[in-house]
């Protein structure tokens, strides 16, 4: 497989992930809110300030159907990381034609 | 494992957020090294790959579950610098989209899973692939190991912060035994996921992958003429 063709398969892979397979994924407490709620300290959590926000909780806001609203919200977390990442990563990177140190 | 706000005091998410914004910058030099033309857009599709891995919590028994965090997964896909920068814009996006993880407490978060983790992942790496054997076949099972002992490694330090700062009277000891017992059983997962996709990347693109550049320079070039192949 070519570089493209390759990078195509694997952003394909994320996508289904974040969009599809999330919505099979377990509802239990993760290890950390699960020991907290075990030992007694859950209760000192706070709302985010971004509780209130449009992808809140991998659910897209307005979108009543559950498996569409959480597929959205993965998909466009996925996007956003991809971008951010990508572009922070372009003007990271060594150009072609640097001394390599 | 997102922390939440208010888990720990200011003192403690001040002291987090100057450690991950000293390695964050520590990792923009480092990675430097590590990213170029090639590997650049590779690595922003190992971000949004933990990204999406994350959302994927598996049950791990009695009411529990765990999800992939990562940090083993990008150091040895894209080399350790590099995975603390792609965890570190998961985790932002993650506290600022999603409201997952505190804002205040994202430095807590950058520190515990994008800088604990990956170096505490990145370390066993190299030990298991000098004690196993020289070969590609080597690099997903020291992934894999690395992954393992990474998730408890990053229980314990949140273990730790919470000894120094948490703002609930809970006994330490009671903290640091759960944590870390939980988080071994999740570490089970995470190198589960970390060994197969590596496995799957050295077996298709062994060039990709940055954990294997050392095996893979060893690797002299063999010239096998036909009759040798159809042997």
């Amino acid at each position: 497989m070519t570089g493209r063709r390759w990078w195509a398969v694997g952003l394909l892979v994320a996508l289904l992930v974040a969009g599809v397979a999330s919505y099979y994924a377990s509802t239990h407490p993760d290890g950390l809110e699960y020991v907290a709620e075990q030992t007694g300290f859950l209760d000192s959590a706070e709302d985010s300030a971004a509780a209130d926000g449009p992808l809140a909780d991998y659910q897209a806001r307005g979108v009543e159907d559950a498996r569409l609203s959480g597929g959205l919200a993965g998909v466009l977390g996925t996007l956003v990381v991809l971008g951010g990442a990508c572009g922070l990563f372009w003007l990271v990177r060594s150009r072609s034609g640097d001394q390599h140190s | 494992m997102h922390v939440p706000d208010g888990f720990l005091d200011a003192p403690t998410s001040v002291a987090t957020a100057v450690v991950a914004a000293a390695g964050m910058g520590l990792a923009l030099r480092g990675a430097r090294r590590e990213l170029d033309d090639r590997t650049a857009p590779m690595a922003g599709l190992v971000a949004a790959f933990v990204f999406a891995g994350q959302m994927i919590n598996f049950p791990v028994g009695a009411g529990t579950s765990g999800h992939l965090l990562g940090g083993a997964l990008a150091a040895v896909l894209v080399g350790p610098w590099t995975a603390v920068l792609s965890i570190s814009v998961v985790l932002i996006v993650q506290a600022l989209l999603m409201a997952d993880g505190g804002i205040t407490a994202l430095g807590t978060n950058v520190t515990l899973l994008g800088i604990v983790a990956v170096a505490v992942a990145w370390v066993v790496f190299r030990a298991l692939l000098a004690v196993l054997p020289r070969r590609l076949g080597s690099v997903a099972p020291a992934a894999a190991g690395a992954a393992f002992v990474s998730v408890p490694a990053a229980a314990a330090v949140f273990a730790g912060l919470f000894a120094m700062g948490g703002t609930a009277p809970v006994e330490t000891s009671a903290v640091l035994t759960a944590m870390v017992s939980w988080h071994v059983v999740i570490g089970l997962g995470e190198a589960l996921i970390t060994g197969l996709v590596v496995g799957a990347v050295v077996a298709a693109r062994p060039d990709l992958v940055y954990g294997a550049r050392s095996v893979l320079a060893e690797r002299p070039l063999v010239i096998r003429d036909a009759q040798e192949r159809a042997s």
